[in-house]
């Protein structure tokens, strides 16, 4: 495992481009793309204000810069670093810009969600799609990038509207049977639109791409639902994480409840197993004083690694106070892996504990307990390897074939506090507080 | 008390008796007294009436009328005083004296009565006495029982007691409950009153959002806000390199058919996945039916016996099995009625199947107990042979054990002499030396015969180069004489195969025959000086080998060799007959005797 030089970036924008090819980094105004394979600056642009949105179209030749403060948004070139494009949203504000899928439209949507502007880069026109919801998410793009759902609110009651994202066109608008729609998804095959409704309700509605409603679900009554929902690459599966502490999963025939896994405080039997994360620092501290001071940097660096815990095992837990809103219980993060085969979730009180649970067999396959919070975890897209990052300067991966932590060997230690893989999964972004650092993996030693 | 009962009869025996004997009576007060004094004087009077005449005389009949006055009058009767009918006379006044006789027998009689009727009295006591004591008793153990039962009638009072109060706690909670439950549906009410307010509040605000942000748009709108714009350098095209549309009313129908058709594709896909998956299900499904059929058909005859039940079954599975031929063949037609027969027949199939496993169960345990009584079944007769067998190892390989042990320890009792040890040790490297100086003669020998073949050879050599020579014209002539005669060939060829000696077989034919027989006797030397210097070593080697075995004396200092050679030693006698049969093989059993004969010996065992 090799590590790249770390790299200056603000507020966390930096991407890869979707051909894989380019990274493109926002520090303060300036726009830095460099080449993946060199980590040559390739273009460098400045922009109005400091950036608080960045996004490569699809075609990975164009890059949105979003000013939400200003209201602006402003469009690069790869190919021509000459050309420019300025949006303007004016004194209606701007609270998200995003690509259509097509990557020569930019939705703008306004501040208090009064509207959402579409913006063709091709002839300059302009088309407004009223009433959109505010919500979790609002806005989705199915895979293939033909059709967009929106939420949206009138009249106290919840619709959603799909639209042709060639020309949009408004395909089709139908009311959802919800109290207060919290997000929409689209199925990664794109015929099914999953609809859920706020955690004041457990409700999960499937509909069809022509608005039939094909199911409806709810696991129960009166506490608070739904906190996320994950599709499975191969649309076969929904997971759906609640306030409960557990993951139901639907299957897609018949849109009913196949199994649901719990997240207890304490595992006693099960043929998973439990990776803890162990500070090797008190080892340190028992060995030579002499060593410490030629090591004087692993004083400081907590050397990590995992021990696998014999059973019965007892996570930390967190009791939420009942009293705050938006409590810190559930499932909140939900990942399947690329090959479908696994899911990873969190379970909110006890956020330092990452369950991986196999899908063929439905079951619990490994529990990576870390010695601090996980903020991040992403799964490998070419293979089922899972990265996860604790905010500290170790990278955590896990594979069916076991589990290992890398410190990342940076000068001042970069904190990680979210990662992404790059499309090949040979290499991984680290994303510090105000660095970043690019891991490439050894293809050879992986399968360790 | 007892006043109370003493004056009851005296009241009723009052109305019986006459007015007189009333007065009488009344007017003694202390009549109890008198009473007592009369019963004491009546029988004095008895007794004194017996002794009447000692009473009076004739010599006193004054004293005695006096007397009896003076008693009648402390009786009360003074007015019928007894006169003497003349002073000093012993005569009486007849009719004052009767008189008095006669109230004193009415004295008397009444007394009497009373009398009896005190006695009766008495008795009448008595028996009350006793009634009253009975009724005292009953009483007595009444107020027991009464006391028991004031108690048990205390306790209920507290039972009583305490149920009321529980009675009262069971009304107060139910009370209670009553208001809780009034409470609960209250705050229901009031939950529901509140999230009805609170949802209709929403709405409203909401709704006043909405129309809040109708009017901001509207205002933006109206403002024409001058900022609103897009400002790009070239208009791009469209990354599929079509021209750019913007909702065009022609391409709505193109778009509804667009979605139905990705729509339908996916239900197409879901469908053959399903098909896919139902097809493998039915081939599972067959497969096992098949299986089922197969397990069941050759099953049934052979581990029973041709019982009627089991030819049932065998009747049954054949009339099965026809069954699924005839659903396998209409299954592929996946029609309604195939579906149903086959599962009906995996289902029957699956019913016998779980009735032959029973069966079985029940035979394994019945086979088991038979077992157990039963030793001769055939996997038990060879299992015992194979015991057998292993015991008979067993005790071999503890022979062997036995003897390496005693042998261990005869080698200890030596070693206990550390002198004798050393000898033999010494003994050992002695005769090692000279079997080391036998074999060098013997190689020395060896070489030198090798040195003399070899001059042999070069000697035949050179006589065959010369043969050669004389055989080339011996040949022309003899190819003069056109191979008149052939026997030299025949000659050559014999001599070749008798030959062992391969080197020699290159050369050409006349020298050959010639060396031949030279070689010949070259070799039969060679052969003797071979054999020749080992019966000398054979003669003495065992000789001292001999020795040590009879003395059973192994200078070794590894016991492994030790053992080896001790249990070589028991071998040894038929060995030593063998050798005595055959020298060559005698030669060398007694050259590598001790070591490699020895290791053989155990590798064998």
């Amino acid at each position: 495992m090799n590590f790249s030089e770390v790299f200056k970036q603000s507020n966390q924008l930096c991407k890869v481009s979707p051909d894989g090819k380019y990274m493109a980094t926002c520090v303060q105004y300036r726009l830095e793309v460099r080449d993946v394979s060199t980590l040559q600056i390739l273009q460098l642009y400045t922009c109005l204000d400091q950036i608080s949105h960045m996004d490569w179209s699809s075609d990975s030749l164009f890059i949105l810069c979003a000013m939400y403060k200003r209201g602006l948004v402003q469009v690069w070139s790869l190919e021509q670093p000459d050309w420019h494009c300025k949006i303007d949203e004016g004194s209606i504000g701007l609270v998200s810009s995003r690509w259509s899928p097509d990557g020569r439209h930019i939705l703008n949507t306004a501040e208090f969600h009064l509207r959402v502007t579409v913006w063709s880069l091709c002839i300059k026109a302009v088309s407004y799609i009223k009433y959109p919801k505010a919500c979790q998410k609002g806005i989705d793009f199915s895979r293939d990038g033909c059709y967009m759902a929106l939420a949206e609110r009138r009249d106290c009651k919840d619709y959603v509207s799909v639209f042709v994202c060639d020309d949009w066109h408004l395909l089709r608008h139908f009311e959802t049977e919800t109290q207060d729609l919290a997000g929409l998804e689209w199925s990664p095959n794109g015929c099914v639109l999953a609809v859920w409704d706020s955690c004041l309700e457990y409700k999960v509605l499937l509909y069809s791409l022509d608005g039939r409603l094909l199911s409806a679900y709810s696991a129960y009554e009166w506490s608070l639902g739904v906190k996320s929902v994950a599709w499975c690459p191969n649309s076969q599966l929904l997971a759906i994480g609640s306030y409960d502490e557990k993951v139901r999963i639907l299957n897609h025939i018949t849109w009913k409840k196949i199994t649901q896994f719990e997240h207890p405080s304490s595992i006693n039997n099960t043929k998973a197993v439990v990776y803890k994360e162990v500070d090797k620092r008190t080892a340190v501290t028992s060995d030579d004083l002499s060593l410490h001071i030629t090591l004087g940097t692993a004083l400081f660096n907590t050397r990590s690694k995992y021990e696998i815990c014999p059973l019965p095992v007892q996570f930390p837990v967190v009791k939420p106070d009942p009293d705050r809103a938006n409590p810190k219980i559930g499932v909140s993060s939900l990942a399947f892996s690329s090959d479908s085969r696994y899911l990873a979730t969190k379970n909110d009180n006890m956020a330092s504990v990452v369950w991986v649970w196999d899908m063929r067999k439905m079951s619990l396959v490994a529990v990576l307990e870390q010695t601090s919070a996980v903020r991040c975890f992403q799964w490998d897209p070419r293979r089922p390897r899972l990265a996860l990052c604790t905010g500290n300067t170790t990278l955590y991966l896990w594979s069916p074939a076991g589990c290992v932590s890398v410190q990342v060997p940076t000068e001042g230690g970069l904190q990680v506090q979210s990662l992404n893989w790059h499309r090949s999964g040979d290499s991984l972004m680290l994303l510090g507080k105000e660095q970043l650092c690019l891991c490439y993996m050894d293809t050879d030693q992986e399968d360790k | 008390m007892g006043e109370w009962w003493t004056t009851v009869p005296i009241g009723t025996s009052l109305g019986n008796e006459e007015i007189s004997s009333i007065s009488h009576v009344t007017m003694s007060p202390s009549r109890p007294n008198n009473l007592v004094s009369m019963y004491s004087s009546l029988p004095l009077s008895r007794s004194s009436y017996n002794m009447l005449s000692a009473f009076c005389t004739e010599d006193n009949i004054p004293q005695c009328i006096s007397y009896i006055n003076q008693e009648l009058d402390s009786l009360g009767l003074s007015s019928t005083c007894i006169e003497a009918s003349s002073p000093g006379g012993a005569g009486l006044n007849k009719a004052p004296a009767l008189n008095a006789i006669y109230e004193l027998l009415q004295i008397h009689r009444r007394d009497m009565s009373t009398l009896e009727e005190l006695e009766k009295e008495q008795l009448k006591k008595c028996s009350t006495l006793d009634h009253i004591q009975m009724n005292n008793s009953r009483l007595k153990a009444c107020m027991t029982r009464c006391d028991q039962l004031e108690l048990s009638i205390r306790e209920k009072s507290g039972l009583h007691e305490t149920e009321r109060q529980l009675l009262l706690k069971i009304k107060t909670m139910q009370s209670c409950l009553k208001t809780e439950k009034d409470e609960v549906q209250k705050l229901q009410s009031v939950v529901a009153s509140r999230a009805s307010q609170y949802s209709h509040d929403a709405k409203r605000k909401e709704r006043e959002a909405a129309k809040l942000k109708e009017r901001l748009s509207q205002l933006l709108v109206d403002r024409k806000d001058k900022k609103l714009a897009i400002d790009v350098l070239n208009c791009l095209g469209r990354s599929d390199g079509k021209r750019s549309q913007w909702k065009t009313a022609k391409a709505t129908a193109g778009h509804e058919s667009e979605m139905y058709k990705s729509l339908l594709n996916d239900y197409e896909v879901s469908q053959r996945s399903l098909m896919t998956e139902n097809a493998e299900l039915k081939k599972v499904l067959q497969q096992m039916k098949k299986e089922m059929i197969h397990v069941l058909s050759p099953c049934q005859p052979s581990p029973r016996g041709a019982t009627a039940d089991d030819s049932q079954d065998q009747v049954d599975s054949d009339g099965e099995e026809k069954a699924g031929d005839s659903s396998r063949e209409t299954l592929d037609q996946s029609c309604e009625y195939a579906r149903e027969q086959l599962a009906n027949s995996i289902r029957q199939q699956w019913r016998k199947l779980r009735n032959h496993m029973e069966k079985l169960d029940s035979q394994a345990s019945l086979v088991q107990s038979q077992l157990e009584s039963n030793q001769e079944v055939v996997p038990r007769e060879t299992h015992e042979n194979e015991m057998e067998r292993m015991r008979r190892e067993v005790q071999q390989c503890k022979e062997f054990i036995h003897a390496q042990q005693q042998l261990l320890q005869q080698q200890l009792n030596t070693s206990f002499d550390d002198e004798t040890a050393a000898l033999l040790n010494d003994c050992y490297t002695l005769e090692e030396k000279e079997r080391l100086k036998e074999e060098w003669r013997l190689f020395e020998e060896q070489k030198r015969n090798f040195e003399r073949e070899r001059k042999n050879f070069t000697e035949a050599a050179i006589r065959l180069g010369r043969e050669k020579k004389a055989f080339e014209e011996d040949r022309a002539s003899w190819l003069k004489n056109q191979f008149l005669n052939m026997t030299p060939f025949m000659d050559r060829r014999r001599c070749s195969s008798s030959d062992g000696q391969s080197a020699l077989s290159i050369r050409s034919e006349p020298e050959l025959r010639i060396s031949s027989t030279k070689a010949k006797l070259a070799k039969s030397s060679a052969y003797t000086t071979f054999s020749t210097p080992k019966p000398l070593p054979s003669a003495a080697v065992p000789s001292t080998a001999e020795l040590y075995r009879t003395l059973r004396l192994i200078p070794d200092s590894s016991s492994s060799r030790n053992s080896n050679r001790g249990y070589w030693q028991e071998s040894s006698s038929v060995e030593d007959g063998d050798a005595r049969v055959q020298p060559k093989n005698r030669v060398r059993s007694g050259d590598l005797s001790i070591f490699s004969l020895g290791e053989d010996e155990y590798s064998l065992t």
